[in-house]
């Protein structure tokens, strides 16, 4: 029974830490149709910035600042914003596509840097003991894990509804109106690429703070969990759930980590030893089938992007065919 | 130095193969097909697969291959052509006919990780090489020394880029391809039959990435990453060049490949990677249409 309930919690760390950064890419991709395709990257940026700033001395790299949790979670954050701004600006006001060339090129740049840079980021061997809130306190693994699960909700509470509020703002349907219609947008005198490089900074910080959460709660980062296969499983989740709502991000990070692991889980104890490596490509085609028979059949996802009705709309016909 | 640049130059000939297909689906379909790499990576493993049934006859001089492995360069260039063909078919049409098109990059990118994975399900996560022999390698100019392998592979790269350019200006098909390039529905107009040029576009594309995925193999090594390890250099190298344009991406792989290769005096050789999108980047940002791309 504890084995269950502590697998439980562990499950839903993972899943809900996934799904933050999944609210990242919704602002990014589903309110304002930016192809981000590094988002890796910017859980990397996340992840190595708070192990460098809150974590202990390291003997072969930098870090030792030993500053305060929620000082290493802001300074990840920062670090995301700086990388996408970097990206951003030369590539914003271009073809929609090159956004997505240049994120997967930075998220292979970022993970070039993390494997060479040793004296920044300690090379292959990675950053260890990376702290976790309260861990000198509770001792307990599982409680630990349950107070931990208690903070990563409440932080996907407070970035919840501050993304609804952002969406919901008149700053929000400028988003939604310039991936509509990019011409009629600009015509109002909104900046359609100052709109996009402000959503797209603000979805990278996002997903910097997931990476901050993802490096405290796992305690040990490396470059090899980075790899693009991250970047996939995160769109799997939005797709999945449905680009276009937040409610839809979460729930398809529940969704698609429970698929994931239990098929991981499933091919594991099928497969003799000698095929295990078989096992995970088998394991990521058939989520890839998954995501692309949902891409074709249900664009719109489960739950799907709700639709706006403006208040004199509603007030003047109220028959419901907008 | 003079290595750095033959190195450079091998180097170049896989990536401008690459980046023509990437070019013309770009310019064409209108969308960053991700999983272009994965049709190199298919094209060095189907030569591997055929390789092994296909060998007979000596080697030819210093090469560590015989008549026959023409045969299957072939081969696997049409079975690569296959694969684009029918991964459009599959994927892509259905998602081009509905009212979500911008999905298709996502479905590119998935698709990529899946056909990669495909690979590594097959054939396994080692990396394979089609012949066990040492090639030897000659002094060609002083200080330059290169194997007889990679003498062909420069020479057949340069042989098919002037077949592609003679289809291109001299035959109906090609112009009408070009024709499709520059403006779809005027092309319609005229009588192109857009759907059978968007089936020659994959069938170039396809099978000159076919070849040069198996250059790589033989001038490196066959891994089931190497079309992901070559995919940012390739749209880097169409960037570069100025997307849409076929002389360009030849062009642009040259650069990017001598600029790869040459960087290794310079910079820690783990960062070489980097070099093709720190170009690319500052491409976009000073230049956007490439050096031979339309102008706005």
């Amino acid at each position: 029974m504890i084995g269950i309930l502590s697998y439980l919690v562990f499950f839903l760390i993972q899943a809900l830490v996934y799904s933050i950064v999944a609210l990242g890419l919704n602002l990014q991709w589903g309110y304002t149709g930016l192809f981000n395709i590094g988002v890796a990257g910017f859980f990397l940026v996340g992840s190595y910035t708070f192990a460098i700033l809150s974590g202990p001395p390291y003997a072969a790299h930098l870090g030792g600042f030993g500053l305060p949790i929620v000082v290493g979670v802001l300074g990840a954050m920062a670090a995301a914003g700086l990388v996408a701004l970097i990206v951003g600006i030369p590539t914003l006001r271009l073809r929609e596509d090159y956004l997505a060339i240049a994120t997967i090129g930075i998220a292979e740049v970022l993970r070039l840097i993390a494997l060479n840079a040793k004296g920044l980021t300690g090379g292959s061997r990675g950053a260890q003991s990376i702290p976790r809130p309260f861990q000198d306190v509770i001792h307990s693994n599982l409680l630990n894990n349950a107070v931990y699960l208690l903070i990563v909700i409440a932080v996907v509470v407070v970035v919840y509804y501050a993304l609804e509020a952002m969406v919901r703002s008149p700053w929000g349907r400028v988003l939604k109106a310039i991936r509509e219609d990019e011409a009629a947008a600009s015509s109002l005198g909104k900046s359609p690429t100052s709109f996009r490089l402000q959503a797209f900074v603000i979805g990278c910080v996002v997903m910097g703070l997931g990476g901050a959460l993802n490096a405290s709660f796992v305690g040990f980062i490396a470059p090899t969990d980075f790899m693009p296969i991250l970047t996939f499983e995160i769109w799997a989740m939005l797709i999945a759930g449905g680009s276009g709502n937040n409610r839809g991000a979460i729930l398809g990070s529940v969704l698609v980590w429970a698929f994931w692991t239990s098929m991981g889980s499933l091919t594991q104890s099928v497969l003799p030893s000698d095929l295990q490596v078989k096992g995970g490509a088998l394991q990521i085609i058939l989520i890839g089938i998954v995501l692309l028979a949902i891409l074709m059949a249900r664009p719109r996802g489960i739950i799907g992007e709700e639709a706006v009705v403006s208040r004199e709309a509603q007030l003047g016909g109220g028959d419901g065919h907008d | 130095m003079a290595q750095y640049i033959a190195d450079g130059i091998i180097l170049g000939a896989t990536l401008a193969l690459g980046a023509i297909g990437l070019t013309l689906t770009y310019n064409i379909l209108r969308f960053a097909n991700f999983a272009h790499g994965e049709f190199l990576t298919f094209g060095a493993y189907f030569a591997l697969a055929l390789a092994g049934v296909l060998s007979f006859g000596p080697n030819l001089g210093s090469l560590t291959f015989g008549w026959s492995f023409l045969l299957v360069i072939v081969l696997a260039a049409a079975l690569t052509a296959g694969l684009a063909i029918l991964l459009d078919v599959v994927v892509y049409r259905v998602l081009r006919r509905s009212d979500v098109a911008v999905a298709l990059v996502i479905a590119s990118f998935g698709a990529s990780l899946m056909l990669r994975n495909v690979v590594v399900f097959i054939w396994g996560p080692q990396p394979d090489y089609y012949s066990r022999a040492i090639a030897i390698a000659h002094p060609i100019l002083p200080g330059v020394r290169v194997t007889t392998d990679e003498i062909f592979v420069v020479v057949l790269a340069a042989v098919l880029m002037v077949a592609l350019h003679l289809f291109l200006t001299r035959t109906r098909m090609g112009k009408a391809m070009r024709a499709v390039s520059d403006n779809v529905l005027l092309a319609q107009v005229t009588g192109v039959n857009v759907a059978n040029i968007i089936r020659l576009v994959w069938i170039v594309g396809g099978g000159l990435a076919a070849v040069g995925g198996i250059f790589y193999g033989l001038t490196v090594q066959l891994i089931p990453n190497m079309g992901f390890n070559l995919i940012l250099p390739m749209f880097a190298a169409a960037i570069l060049g100025g997307i849409g344009s076929v002389y360009g991406a030849v062009l642009g792989g040259l650069v990017i490949g001598l600029a790869e290769s040459l960087s290794v005096i310079w910079i820690d050789p783990g960062y070489k990677p980097a070099i093709a999108f720190g170009l690319m980047l500052l491409m976009l940002l000073v230049y956007p249409s490439g050096l031979l791309g339309e102008r706005p």
